[in-house]
């Protein structure tokens, strides 16, 4: 019971930290509404007794991510005025074109999800980390390989980007 | 029901409390080592030798008048200091104190809490610490405070990687993530590990000076000590807030240093049957005293080197102390597949 109210507590957390985000008037205001939201899904973690993903996420994303946003947020000039567009309407017409898109999307996934396909049987316990190494490193090792090949590639793109020319 | 809900509230008021407390003297004893260190005296008046100093000097910043720049952005402002201070005091919850304390016939175990994931634990909350300063330079709306707190956002962001580096090695050696599980692994393997890992101690030494923005890497809070860095604009209770999570940080940094590398609660020489009598202080005594030797080495260290520039601070830390931390991961995982 109080599992289930601590749930809906902090659902409505993050959905509300969220709408936050994309209502700020502050673009800094707004990553620090992200802050709180990746918070609160670490908080999440926990109560699902995934505790090692909670402190990694918090880690990771809030203590990692989230602060190089904020440095770019805060060093890019976002006061100037947007261009003005010769048909007002554009904006409202893509926005409803996207959330259009949303919701199919999430009709879809409740449509299909009902029906799981056989996954790997997860005897996974979520809080032993010893296990979690395991996995990742002999059944799951070529998406984590992967995923350090994408981080590199990312890093590269980076300093390429940004180096001046010598 | 007694043992699962009060006895921790008990343990966190005390822990509170004794930081608190603990804080505000490590305050008084940086003014008196680095005084001693300068051939005077330090501060003598109030009380005897200075020991109230601390207790007006928070009286002080209680009763000062509370600024708000005109065109800063209140909110944060406001949060900003709090960002710093509470991550560096929620640190102190999964820190082994001592082992087990007997009291009114219950056993009570020495720490506030016993997280599986202990050590990335405090790794994350200090993390999120940074955003305090992040957010104090940038919301006080002022060119000086916000280069200062973004200098010292890239200290902390770049020395973080190499402190967690040498986290992995303690990590590999001990077995688990645990606080009181590496306690306990260095009293099974019978030796401490800034013995078995002394590279990683040294790197996690010289990565927990910058963390804390102490010397010689307090360029941050220091080169504009004309104008005093990311907390220029603050005044009275919030510029407190920032002082104490400064030096609760050091606490931390110190009380991590000595439970991962120096045994937390275990005597030295166990095995030496003439140092036996060692065995006799209780644990939490010998935390305290390793602790505090941690700290005098960081007030040592300030009272004795110079600062460092900010552009040689950071080629410090990317060029030397990341590549030898990652290499000690590296050199450490072969000897212990080898041996």
């Amino acid at each position: 019971m109080a599992e289930v109210i601590t749930f809906y507590v902090l659902a409505a957390l993050i959905l509300g930290f969220a709408a936050l985000v994309v209502t700020a008037r502050s673009a800094v205001h707004s990553v620090l509404f992200l802050v709180a939201d990746f918070l609160c899904v670490a908080v999440l973690y926990v109560v699902l007794q995934a505790q090692f993903l909670a402190v990694i996420q918090v880690l990771v994303y809030a203590g990692g991510i989230v602060v190089l946003y904020l440095f770019v947020v805060m060093l890019v000039n976002l006061k100037r005025p947007a261009e003005a567009y010769s048909d007002p309407n554009r904006l409202g017409r893509l926005g409803l074109a996207m959330s259009l898109a949303v919701v199919a999307e999430l009709g879809a996934i409740a449509a299909y999800g009902w029906v799981k396909p056989d996954g790997p049987a997860s005897t996974l316990d979520a809080a032993n980390v010893e296990q979690i190494g395991m996995a990742l490193y002999t059944d799951y090792l070529i998406p984590f390989e992967v995923a350090s090949i994408l981080l590199l590639v990312a890093m590269i793109g980076a300093i390429v980007l940004a180096k001046r020319e010598m | 029901m007694i043992e699962a809900v009060i006895f921790p509230l008990i343990k966190i008021v005390i822990v509170f409390a004794a930081v608190l407390v603990a804080v505000m003297y490590v305050v008084l004893l940086e003014r008196k080592v680095q005084a001693w260190v300068q051939v005077r005296l330090g501060p003598m008046r109030v009380g005897p030798h200075g020991l109230l100093q601390p207790i007006a000097d928070a009286l002080k910043l209680f009763v000062k008048e509370d600024i708000t720049p005109v065109r800063a952005d209140k909110w944060v402002f406001t949060a900003a200091p709090v960002i710093v201070l509470v991550p560096a005091l929620i640190a102190f919850a999964v820190i082994p104190f001592a082992n087990q304390l007997s009291l009114f016939g219950y056993t009570i175990p020495g720490r506030v809490a016993d997280v599986n994931v202990g050590l990335l634990y405090i790794v994350s909350v200090a993390s999120i610490g940074i955003y305090g300063i992040i957010l104090g330079g940038w919301s006080s709306n002022s060119k000086y405070p916000l280069l200062a707190s973004l200098r010292a956002s890239a200290q902390l962001i770049s020395y973080e990687i190499a402190v967690t580096m040498t986290l992995v090695t303690v990590i590999m050696l001990a077995g688990t993530l645990s606080m009181v599980g590496i306690v306990n692994a260095q009293l099974a393997k019978g030796w401490w590990f800034a013995f078995a890992q002394p590279v990683a101690f040294f790197i996690y030494f010289v990565g927990g000076l910058a963390e804390t923005n102490r010397a010689p890497f307090d360029l941050p809070e220091a080169e504009q000590e004309l104008v005093g860095g990311f907390h220029t604009e603050y005044s009275g209770m919030r510029f407190a807030f920032f002082f104490l999570a400064e030096y609760a940080n050091m606490i931390v940094v110190s009380s991590v240093a000595t439970t991962l590398f120096f045994g937390g609660w275990l005597a030295p020489f166990p095995n030496v049957s003439w140092l036996s009598w060692l065995g006799y202080i209780p644990g939490w005594a010998w935390f305290g005293i390793k602790t505090f030797v941690f700290l005098y080495v960081f007030l040592w260290v300030r009272a004795t080197l110079p600062r460092y520039r900010y552009d040689q601070l950071m080629r410090l830390g990317w060029k030397w102390l990341i590549p030898l931390a990652i290499l000690n991961v590296v050199v450490t995982g072969f000897l212990k597949v080898l041996l």
